[in-house]
């Protein structure tokens, strides 16, 4: 294992104290592990909170500030953050509107977002929503597991959902943006290599020279099924149709396009796939609205790439187009 | 006269079962990166040592209280879903014990609260290839035997003994529940990790929950 690191057990508060000294207009409280927008809490607006486990930079913390999420909780590498974080961060950004929890699909992620929205229901009268993210199209019976995961919709929607919040509208509304976004959303993601947990010092899973793993999650944990290394053209065929056979993206408003790096692929590879991705679009009468190209929810450095699709209507482009001002996403201001 | 149990007992219990997850620490972690995200080893010695930190601070006043800062520290250390999981087992095992003494009946009503709590929390059910797939058939074992007018220490044996089979049959099983079910077919012939751990704290249970003689 080669990492630019002290010690395994010290990488997360190590990082959230860099955060801290990169971004003075964040608040990072580094013993709870909570990240807040320098302004929290916005009195009258509706508080954003999502989280989850590290190793997924820039999400959760770099998407807090102006135009986004209002507090962010890291949990250890691919680990969910506990209750008493999320209580912390809730309790933080509550500025008299209510708060939405923003959850991805992970059973652990779910069962500590549950106990901490039961600690804040009886510890105070906060107001909190929830959304749980699950646009994964690589989970198939999902009655039969966890259910499909969350993946690249949580970046795209803690964006919509912010900007709704920004605008000023009540919990409702802004809950109803982010289950809308949820929705209409669909991923499809894939693996070149492993990553390695710090703390576990050698890659999570073999992965052969000429081999891909398709339909892989956010952690390191394997996916549909392993193929031969393939050409660009194919693995763009790979993840948009499973993503396009799941739900009708033709017509409307087209869609946001988002093409994510997993950590280890370099930009020219991204772009290069999102030509792909578009050629694949193209040919089955999708429409291409906007678009989002970069790595912005990895997996440590695992090498590869996620596809994420969004059915896109007039209000959701002026939430996507509206200023954000983030570490990791920032336009219009 | 009936035998109890008391603070020595459970504490002795909770340090039994944290030595066995620091020492069982890789195995899980191992177990744990075949199906899942390679972390339940580390997560839980992480929380089992505050836990022990937290015991070493002195001990509660009785056993609800323990169990209780036990549940609560798991839940604020772990994370994952291992955290709430293991946290609600104590906390809800803490509630059905109560404060006084623990005779035979007190040790299976509690344990069959927390393994209830599991159940609740995490929506499972047996066969899911989870943490229940150990600690169900414990439970059972438990309440068998003492009804079968076995002594505590024989029936926690027996429970100890259903736990390690169960655990051991998570190993043909599909999972069906946490991140080892996104594997679908591909989680068949790998031991749960959560009912490999689960299965140290019935062992731990075993060795420790043991009355004092005379």
């Amino acid at each position: 294992m080669k990492k630019l690191i002290n010690a395994a057990a010290e990488v997360v508060p190590e990082a959230l104290r860099g955060m801290a000294a990169a971004h003075p207009e964040l608040r990072v409280d580094v013993d709870n592990r909570v990240v807040v927008r320098g302004d929290a809490p916005v009195r009258g607006k509706v508080g954003l909170v999502s989280g989850g486990g590290s190793g997924h930079e820039p999400m959760h913390a770099g998407f807090v500030g102006p135009g986004m999420l209002d507090a962010a909780c890291a949990g250890e590498v691919f680990t969910s953050p506990v209750p008493d974080q999320v209580v912390a961060a809730t309790t933080a950004v509550d500025g008299g509107a209510g708060v939405l929890h923003i959850v991805k699909n992970y059973t652990g992620d779910v069962m500590n977002f549950e106990m901490a929205a039961e600690l804040v229901a009886a510890e105070s009268g906060t107001e909190v929503n929830a959304v749980v993210v699950d646009d994964d199209v690589a989970v198939q019976d999902s009655l039969y597991t966890a259910g499909r995961r969350g993946v690249g919709a949580t970046v795209l929607l803690e964006k919509m959902a912010g900007a709704a919040a920004e605008q000023g509208r009540p919990l409702a509304g802004v809950t109803e943006v982010a289950r809308t976004v949820n929705a209409r959303a669909r991923s499809m993601g894939l693996a070149l290599t492993s990553c390695t947990v710090p703390a576990a010092g050698k890659p999570t899973f073999d992965l052969p020279e000429n081999e891909m793993e398709v339909g892989i999650g956010i952690h390191g944990e394997p996916g549909r099924r392993r193929v031969p290394v393939a050409p660009a053209r194919e693995i763009a065929e790979m993840l948009v149709e499973p993503v396009l056979g799941d739900l009708d993206f033709t017509g409307g408003d087209g869609v946001l396009a988002f093409v994510n790096g997993m950590g280890g692929t370099p930009l020219i590879e991204l772009y290069l796939m999102y030509a792909e991705v578009v050629g694949v679009l193209e040919k089955a009468g999708v429409t291409v609205a906007r678009s989002l190209v970069g790595s912005y929810m990895t997996s440590l450095e695992m090498a590869g790439c996620s596809v994420t699709l969004v059915r896109m209507d007039d209000d959701l482009l002026r939430l996507w187009d509206a200023p954000v001002r983030t570490p990791a996403l920032r336009w219009g201001v | 006269m009936a035998q109890e149990l008391g603070i020595p007992e459970f504490e002795g219990w909770i340090r039994a079962f944290a030595a066995a997850v620091a020492e069982h620490r890789d195995e899980l972690t191992t177990l744990d990166s075949a199906i899942g995200d390679a972390d339940h080893g580390t997560n839980m010695d992480r929380g089992m040592a505050a836990v022990v930190a937290a015991l070493d601070g002195g001990p509660p006043a009785d056993g609800a209280a323990l169990f209780k800062l036990v549940g609560a520290t798991l839940v604020s250390k772990v994370g994952g879903a291992s955290g709430p999981l293991y946290g609600t087992f104590f906390l809800r095992l803490a509630g059905a014990g109560g404060s006084g003494p623990w005779d035979a009946g007190t040790v299976a009503k509690a344990l069959r609260a927390g393994v209830e709590g599991v159940v609740a929390r995490g929506k499972a059910e047996p066969g899911d290839k989870t943490m229940l797939d150990a600690l169900l058939p414990a439970c059972d074992a438990l309440e068998a035997a003492l009804a079968a007018g076995q002594p505590l220490a024989d029936a926690l044996g027996a429970a100890a003994t259903a736990a390690v089979e169960g655990r051991d049959a998570t190993k043909p099983l599909q999972a069906r529940k946490g991140r080892a079910s996104y594997l679908g077919e591909r989680s068949i012939g790998h031991v749960d990790p959560g009912a490999t751990s689960a299965a140290l704290l019935v062992e731990a249970a075993a060795t420790a929950l043991v009355p004092a003689q005379g």
